[in-house]
């Protein structure tokens, strides 16, 4: 059986394909760039380009769908092109290859609707109520996505929450990015509930939900280490974990999100690429409790996440203590 | 009818029905609607067992009767929900209808609407009179009657609530009534909580214009204020009928009602005086909005078996919690007080203490003598069996008098502890709708204020002026003096009420607890065998609820110089002047006053010191006192055998346990005895008590078996001579409670050992359904507490049930520097979880506060129901507040 994953240069995409080769199963990955995966046979292209979805698609019998336009901010056009269209075209490719399982991995953002969320269950997605571009169409692409599941050719979808570990470019770089420069406040006194993902339990749930796929066909499941934490002192162990001081002040979260939304409108007029320093989007995410039920996922899936919160972020003191090459951490 | 929230639209139904009101030509024919769930229930293929006939009042319509139409399908009822004429969506018939007019409408409707089969009415407001009288014209199919929030009569000596009066002054009456929708939208602010504004528009639908509401303004004008009214002789005709109703009835009510207030709900229990009462505490008049009305109702039709024969005859069904009578052999509460008094009369009874000197003591002879002049005096004034008179009167010589009085005159005393404090107060006295209110000057200028039904008796004599504003009847020194004819006192029914003592409030609004004259012989019964107490010692009394125990126990009782409802201000000196004045061989105190007496230990003289190394007995009750405060008191007091006895309002006590055995259970438990640890080891059961738990299930319900089995975790139930009869004017409470025959449920947690002790883990309201399984908190509690620099911890639960996270909260070991609750810093927070991971919970936030909120009376059960609200509130994000 050989496994496509699309998306195999993040930080996710190549945990899956890694865990995928070290159990012996053949992976192919699809993306614009390298994948950096030793062992895994890279088809490089767009999702945009049908041509490319066609050769990365043919001769194998299983996909996982990671590649996305992941972004707090930017122009909705490319984000409808690459999220919605490009996984249409996926799926399309994928059943023409004959195809006959798909795990898209897709993200609680698309059933949230900004207000706190503590010990809910997988909403379905909502699109019309999301919060941004990329929640919006996630939330599109995981309809479309579900929809097309039927016998013969099954779809789960899998929502990982807030993925970290090593070698992470979200997260756990644009923390401590932002702590160094002083840049990072803490929303109100950063005692929002949120669930957090190690990458290895994250990759292991969706490689579980590929080999459980008869259980989970048609649904969506939350993923979570299922050890919720305030955000402020998830932060403070991030920066702990790459030695730079946790921030030290408290901004209040309503204000944060009203600045938010204007420095996210003020950004896109200025047609910067660059992120934007707080978005409305992530002051609700660092501000409100995101946590969630992981009884059924965890039953469906056959899965228990083997790397705890504190083991996590040992393994993240430790890559960052190691020699050798690491995440640049730029300070400007 | 269009889409209304709560309203399934196959409901809605029409029907045109012939008039015979007297109000109507002959031959009228009027449109009804109503709502009706005939077509649910034939859909789900249930057994009907009969039909619930529902009468809204006014200004309100069928609406207000929706949630019990999916909760009838549910049961088996036929649930049919009628809009009066004039109203709702019904038809406007230009007629004014009176009460008599009302009463044909609704015995029209029944008949054509075809209601076969046993009957229930149910009415609200208005429309609950208008229930009652079908109810009393339709005898043959009544099944049952349930009222909320309504009236039937009204004394012509009283005025009419201020907010009806108001509504029936002519220039108000139409313009608030019809013209405006101030009548309307007075009555949807009523709601507690507020009605969200699709609920809100969902009452006003059908009253949007001036015409459609002239029924309102004439539902007004037909109240009858006095006897000229055309409807007095009909609404007198059903006031006085209702007396004969012998269905079983049920009366819901919501008490934050500025119309129908207490009073009328006094005045229902006096015409119906076997129907079961449930005041759902926080609700208000539209109680059907406030409070599960529909879940309760539908359990007492269960319960009551209503409709269980097609004449549905079982009212005669005894009162929840009240068994047959009973012919066991009964000594009277005071049996031993009048035995002392006439073996022993002149040696000491009762003494009060002041500044170290004693101020105040009576004789047995004496206090056998006193309480005979104030029982003569109380039954001269009108008081006797059944009578409720609530005391609030500080522990003392007087209260000792008075309670000894009034049971000896079958009155039902109601205590309330002054620590509820004057709201929680307020609540307990007007709950119990007392006949008379017995206080200090303090207490009757409260009762003033607020307004607390019952004749008002003053303890201290009060000038002429004082008495006239508080509005006092008279007085303790009066009730004293013999004057006129011997009063007629009889010996109370053993199994008659004999007291309402109220719960602390420490979970939720104060309950009261019905006691039988038996019951509290019982109680004496247990302290007396549990402690080996005979007649003869003398005691301390520092702890109230136990304070009145003394005379009955044939026990001389002292009372220290400290404020009661306060135990905290017990001093070493204080006690043990105390102890010599009566040469006490025993203590009862609560664990707040010997936190006090430790702390002001250097104050003792030498002669106190001594005094104190006299005491053979030290009973401490109210909460946990950890094992070290103890092993302290023991040095104190080293020939006391220290008991910390288990119990609650409603069962006091229910286990005992003393030093000795704590120190061999924190043994075994450091040894891995099965069962041993995770809680507060209370002992075994005390004399004639017997204990069980029910198993906890996944969810945290305690659904199972009672079992005594080492190790498993449940609700501990308890049955005993000396378990409270019922709570008072709390159906469902008490039905709850009692569901385990003949175990009483006392919300408590707890597992036993090996050995047999009972360990406490917490209240079932405090349990946490964590993915990984159900906890309870206080082992986990104490695990945190060994942490340094914590000085308290709760442990509590947030999120949806079954998925909660566990939070520990905690006041630090030097406190906070900035008073600013928050996450708790990051190396206390790491020891926190280690030390709670070890005791089996895994914590996902640590905070820290300036100060956990406990409950006022005992000053030291931790709320932790406020702190798992404020703890969930924090956690969801935003600005942190205090707890």
């Amino acid at each position: 059986m050989t496994v496509l994953v699309t998306g195999a240069s993040g930080l996710l995409g190549g945990a899956v394909a890694a865990l995928l080769l070290s159990q012996g199963t053949p992976v192919r990955t699809f993306q614009r760039r390298p994948s950096g995966v030793p062992g895994a046979q890279d088809e490089l292209g767009s999702l945009t380009d049908p041509a490319a979805l066609g050769r990365a698609t043919a001769g194998v019998d299983a996909v996982i769908h990671l590649a996305a336009k992941v972004s707090f901010t930017g122009n909705p056009a490319d984000f409808e092109a690459v999220n919605v269209e490009g996984t249409r075209a996926l799926l399309v490719a994928a059943r023409d290859a004959g195809v006959s399982d798909v795990v898209f991995v897709s993200s609680p953002s698309v059933a949230a609707d900004g207000t706190s969320c503590a010990g809910a269950g997988a909403a379905p997605a909502a699109p019309e109520r999301a919060r941004g571009d990329y929640a919006r169409t996630k939330g599109l692409a995981e309809l479309l996505a579900l929809g097309s599941s039927e016998p013969g050719f099954r779809v789960a979808a899998v929502r990982p929450h807030i993925v970290w570990g090593p070698g992470d470019t979200q997260l756990v770089q644009r923390v401590l990015e932002r702590a160094r420069a002083g840049r990072l406040p803490v929303l109100d006194q950063g005692t929002a509930l949120v669930d957090t993902t190690f990458v290895d339990n994250a990759a292991a749930a969706i490689v579980a939900a590929l080999h459980r796929i008869e259980h989970v066909q048609g649904r969506a499941l939350v993923v979570t280490n299922g050890e919720p934490r305030p955000i402020g002192e998830m932060i403070a162990g991030i920066c702990a974990a790459g030695g730079v001081r946790p921030p030290g002040w408290s901004v209040p979260g309503a204000v944060a999100r009203t600045a938010g939304s204007m420095v996210e409108r003020a950004w896109r007029r200025s047609g910067s690429t660059q992120e934007p320093p707080m978005t409305r989007f992530l002051a609700e995410q660092l501000s409100t409790a995101h946590w969630y039920d992981q009884r059924q996922t965890r039953e469906l899936l056959a899965w228990v996440p083997e790397v705890s919160i504190d083991e996590g972020l040992a393994r993240l003191a430790a890559h960052f203590r190691a020699p050798g090459p690491r995440i640049e951490i730029r300070t400007s | 009818m269009v889409a209304l929230p709560g309203v399934d639209p196959s409901w809605s139904a029409y029907l045109d029905v012939p008039s015979s009101a007297s109000a109507d030509n002959p031959g009228t024919v009027r449109t009804w609607h109503y709502l009706d769930n005939a077509a649910a229930l034939r859909e789900s293929g249930t057994e009907v067992r009969g039909t619930l006939l529902c009468v809204h009042g006014n200004p309100t319509w069928s609406y207000l009767w929706r949630t019990l139409l999916p909760a009838g399908t549910k049961a088996g009822w036929r649930v049919v929900a009628v809009d009066q004429l004039n109203m709702g969506f019904s038809q406007r018939t230009g007629v004014l209808r009176r009460l008599a007019d009302r009463v044909a409408d609704l015995e029209d409707f029944a008949a054509a609407a075809d209601l076969r089969g046993p009957l229930v009415t149910v009415g609200h407001d208005w429309g609950g009179v208008v229930s009652l009288g079908f109810a009393h014209r339709n005898r043959s199919r009544l099944a049952g009657v349930v009222l909320t929030n309504t009236a039937v009569h009204q004394s012509p000596t009283r005025p009419l609530p201020a907010p009806l009066r108001l509504a029936l002054l002519p220039p108000v009456r139409r313009t608030g009534t019809q013209t405006t929708t101030a009548f309307l939208d007075i009555t949807h602010a009523l709601a507690r909580p507020k009605l969200t504004p699709e609920v809100r528009d969902a009452f006003r639908a059908p009253y949007r214009t001036v015409a459609s509401r002239k029924g309102i303004a004439d539902f007004v004008a037909d109240i009858p204020r006095d006897r000229s009214h055309p409807s007095f002789p009909a609404l007198t005709e059903i006031a006085e009928g209702i007396r004969t109703l012998d269905v079983p009835s049920l009366l819901l009510w919501g008490p934050h009602d500025p119309v129908f207030t207490e009073t009328y709900l006094e005045d229902l229990t006096c015409r119906l005086p076997h129907a079961d009462v449930h005041r759902f505490e926080d609700a208000g008049h539209l109680v059907q909005e406030d409070a599960d009305v529909a879940g309760t109702l539908f359990s007492w039709l269960q319960a009551r078996d209503v409709a269980a024969d097609s004449t549905g005859r079982t009212g005669a069904a005894p009162a929840v919690g009240t068994g047959p009578a009973d012919d066991r052999a009964f000594s009277a509460l005071e049996t031993r007080l009048t035995e002392a008094a006439a073996a022993d009369g002149s040696s000491l009874a009762v003494a009060e203490m002041d500044a170290g000197r004693v101020r105040r003591s009576l004789s047995w002879a004496g206090l056998e003598a006193d309480i005979a002049a104030v029982a003569a005096g109380l039954a001269r004034s009108g008081l006797g069996a059944g009578s409720r008179i609530s005391l609030m009167v500080p522990p003392g010589v007087d209260l000792t008098v008075l309670i000894y009085a009034c049971l000896r005159i079958g009155a039902v005393i109601v205590v309330a502890d002054a620590g509820l404090g004057a709201r929680g107060l307020s609540r307990a006295v007007r709950g119990s709708a007392p006949d008379a209110v017995i206080g200090i000057e303090r207490a009757l200028a409260a009762a003033r204020i607020f307004g607390w039904p019952g004749r008002r008796i003053s303890v201290e004599e009060l000038d002429p002026a004082r008495r006239r504003l508080l509005a006092v009847d008279t007085s303790l020194a009066e009730l004293r003096t013999p004057a006129g004819a011997p009063a007629d006192v009889r010996p109370p029914q053993p199994d008659a009420d004999a007291a309402i003592l109220f719960t602390s409030g420490s979970t939720g609004p104060a309950k009261g607890v019905v006691y039988t004259h038996r019951q509290l012989s019982a109680m004496r019964d247990a302290v007396a065998e549990t402690f080996g107490i005979r007649p003869g010692g003398a005691l301390v009394a520092g702890f109230a609820p136990f304070a009145l125990l003394g005379p009955a126990l044939g026990v001389a009782s002292v009372t220290p110089d400290m404020d009661v409802t306060a135990p905290r201000t017990l001093t070493a000196a204080a006690l043990a002047d105390a102890v010599a004045a009566v040469d006490a061989t025993a203590v009862f105190a609560s664990p707040a006053a010997l936190r006090n007496v430790l702390a002001t230990e250097t104050d003792l003289s030498a002669d106190g010191r001594a005094a104190l190394q006299r005491v053979g007995l030290l009973l401490s009750a109210g909460a946990p006192i950890p094992a070290p405060l103890l092993e302290r008191v023991q040095a104190l007091l080293p020939d006391a055998a220290l008991h910390t006895p288990y119990g609650m309002t409603e069962a006091l006590p229910v286990t005992d346990v003393d030093l000795p055995s704590i120190r061999a259970a924190a043994g075994d438990a450091a040894a891995g005895l099965p069962g041993a640890g995770n809680g507060v080891c209370v002992g075994t059961a005390v004399h004639g008590a017997r204990v069980a738990v029910s198993p906890l299930g996944p969810d945290g319900a305690a659904d199972g078996e009672p079992t005594t089995e080492a190790g498993v975790s449940g609700e501990i139930l308890v049955d005993a001579p000396h378990v409270k009869d019922r709570y008072h004017r709390l159906w469902r409470t008490e039905a709850d409670s009692a569901r385990t025959a003949p175990w009483h449920r006392t919300g408590d947690v707890g597992h036993f050992d090996a050995a047999g002790r009972l360990w406490v883990e917490g209240r079932l309201g405090h349990i946490i359904t964590a993915p990984g399984g159900v906890l309870t908190p206080v082992g986990v509690e104490h695990a945190i507490e060994e942490v340094d620099g914590v000085r308290l911890a709760a442990v509590v639960g947030v999120g949806p049930a079954g998925t909660q996270a566990v939070v520990g909260v905690l006041e630090t070991d030097p406190p906070l520097r900035r008073k600013r609750p928050g996450l708790a810093e990051a190396g206390l927070a790491a020891g926190v979880r280690a030390a709670a991971s070890a005791a089996g919970a895994e914590l996902a936030a640590v905070l820290t506060v300036p100060a956990l909120p406990v409950d006022i009376r005992h000053n030291s059960k931790l709320d932790r129901a406020r702190i798992a609200a404020w703890a969930e509130q924090t956690l969801s994000g935003g600005r942190v507040r205090t707890p």
